[in-house]
């Protein structure tokens, strides 16, 4: 039996740091389940480190991660990668690799060494696949795919990897409006199908407020503020956080806030 | 599939050329008659079954050994230009044996066996660290410089060892440049063993090396252990390599031609990469050695020196467009 909390994440008291250099310090901070979460600030406040410290990729000086009730930790490599995704920034596919060859890697923790190739594993693939909108280009190489297509074949890879839990990490970096709405449409299109939480790094505060349920804010010096887009992007948060001299009005589409700068 | 089976053929064709090619004129049916009707008492049988034959599996051995190897690189350093005899650790193994056998003063095969492993496992430590490859994702061009610094440093001092030696020139040929001449003194039955140990393994962990391949992170994230996988690929390697070297010295540039050929026989499958690769790797090592018995008869260019002649130019090519397209 599945509770609701299962897929939510947990910080508590994280600290981390690079050798002598503290990057998050005593951050606790909620991820709800089946929700999803943008984590905004400057360049250089810890918004990836504290991504990848969720998702186990880095050791926290101190404090601990939980998914739902488990310390992430203490799980097993392999169980965590069943439960919990994470796409990198800026990954390097292999020379040539074709989209099929590399969304099929997405399907690692669920294969053995010498498992064969499962209907399940096939069907996830290929629901990736169409989820992304690449089944059509599903032979192509990699190399030959236009920036957004080959964003979303990376994502299709983790959507394969077929976890309760997303962690996205600045998916839509280099790729223009267009495709910066397409790549999120897709993952909220996840999230509410399947009830997947989802959390990622982001940029763009107006797409995270139309896009996100929650909104993580980080400054300079720690967290500014956590909470739905309109608790979040407040112009003294923007401030704080950004150093940014802004207006918050509705958006005139979805009426969520939308920045405009001075 | 159609592929692979155009490049076993080309094996099967490289094997046969290998037993019948040569001084001795007798072609197929003289291979047939050694084979089946062999008769002890003719010189022409003797040079098929105890010359040719040990040359065969020396070639099937280190071709498919060092087609392997490049191609288990190539992937976990995400570097076309990684090769056994780019990043040292060929010279690594001759080394070893070639200052092993001087310090214990006796160079048999069992004291080479025990030599060409360390050997290269410690050249294949050596060149990760130099170049970076300890500390997380090393960039191709550091780890390649390190590599060719290092294989080159090695091998000049196993020129200097078997010069001062004043060793014939077999000798020398054999492990600075790799031949597959005399192969029937080689441990041809030690090596085998540790190349089939070496494709088992390399097999076996395929899958976990393609995970690898996306990026440590991304490997990570998809539930594998970097490090142990990098240990099980250094061990493969290390197998293969040394195996390749007892048998036919340090011949350079087959890692690095054959993982691209094998790619487009096997696709992004590396398991199927493999297996192309070993195809292609004896293939064309028997094939470089064949025609380095007949260009200029009566003398033989030795197999590394034809690897050499077509792999080089190959390096340079690829190297060029390392530096258009990929960052440091």
């Amino acid at each position: 039996m599945t509770r609701m909390n299962d897929n939510a994440l947990k910080a508590e008291n994280l600290t981390i740091g690079y050798g002598e250099r503290t990057v998050i310090k005593d951050l606790s901070l909620d991820f709800p389940s089946g929700r999803m979460t943008a984590i905004l600030g400057p360049n250089g406040c810890g918004k990836s480190t504290l991504l990848r410290a969720l998702a186990r990729l880095i050791t926290p000086a101190k404090g601990t991660v939980t998914l739902g009730s488990d310390n992430v930790f203490a799980m097993d490599t392999r169980a965590l990668a069943r439960r919990l995704a994470i796409l990198p920034q800026a990954s390097k596919a292999p020379e040539g690799i074709t989209v099929a060859d590399l969304v099929r890697r997405g399907r690692t923790p669920w294969r053995g060494l010498f498992s064969p190739w499962s209907d399940a594993d096939a069907a996830a693939v290929e629901r990736a696949l169409k989820e992304v909108g690449l089944e059509d280009m599903s032979e192509r190489p990699i190399d030959q795919l236009s920036g957004g297509q080959r964003q979303r074949a990376w994502i299709a890879l983790v959507l394969a990897q077929d976890t309760p839990c997303l962690l996205l990490d600045e998916p839509t970096t280099w790729l223009d409006l267009t495709h910066q709405i397409e790549v999120l449409s897709l993952v909220r299109e996840r999230n509410r199908a399947q009830g997947v939480t989802v959390i990622t790094v982001l940029h763009d505060l107006n797409l995270a407020a139309r896009f996100y349920d929650t909104l993580v804010l980080l400054g300079p010096s720690g967290l500014i503020a956590a909470g739905s887009p309109q608790d979040v992007l407040m112009e003294e948060n923007l401030m704080a956080g950004l150093g940014l001299s802004a207006m918050v009005v509705p958006d005139p589409i979805t009426g969520t806030p939308m920045v405009v700068p001075r | 599939m159609r592929a692979m089976a155009v490049a076993f053929l080309a094996l099967v064709l490289a094997a046969v050329l290998t037993l019948t090619v040569g001084v001795r004129e007798g072609g197929f049916a003289l291979l047939w008659q050694a084979l089946t009707a062999f008769d002890p008492s003719d010189p022409a049988h003797i040079a098929v079954l105890s010359i040719r034959m040990p040359r065969l599996i020396a070639g099937l051995i280190a071709g498919a050994a060092l087609g392997m190897a490049g191609t288990i690189m190539q992937a976990i350093t995400r570097n076309p230009l990684a090769d056994p005899g780019i990043l040292g650790i060929n010279a690594g193994a001759a080394f070893a044996v070639v200052i092993g056998s001087l310090i214990a003063g006796r160079a048999d095969n069992g004291l080479m066996a025990a030599l060409a492993f360390p050997g290269a496992a410690g050249a294949a430590v050596a060149v990760f660290a130099l170049g970076g490859g300890l500390k997380g994702d090393a960039g191709p061009v550091r780890l390649t410089l390190a590599g060719v610094a290092l294989s080159a440093m090695l091998l000049s001092f196993v020129s200097a060892i078997i010069l001062a030696r004043n060793e014939a020139l077999e000798v020398f040929r054999f492990w600075v440049t790799g031949s597959l001449a005399q192969a029937g003194m080689r441990p041809l039955g030690y090596m085998a063993v540790a190349a089939v140990f070496g494709t088992a393994l390399a097999i076996t962990i395929a899958p976990r090396i393609e995970a690898l391949s996306l990026g440590s992170a991304l490997a990570r994230g998809l539930g594998t252990k970097p490090g142990r996988i990098q240990l099980g690929a250094l061990v493969a390697v290390t197998a293969l390599t040394g195996a390749a070297v007892g048998v036919a010295g340090p011949v350079a540039f087959l890692g690095l031609l054959v993982p691209r050929l094998a790619r487009r026989v096997g696709g992004h499958v590396l398991r199927r990469e493999l297996i192309a690769s070993a195809v292609l790797g004896a293939a064309i090592l028997l094939f470089a050695d064949t025609i380095g018995r007949i260009v200029i008869p009566p003398t033989e260019i030795r197999v590394g020196t034809m690897t050499a002649l077509i792999g080089a130019p190959m390096f340079i090519w690829m190297a060029r467009r390392l530096r258009a397209g990929a960052s440091a």
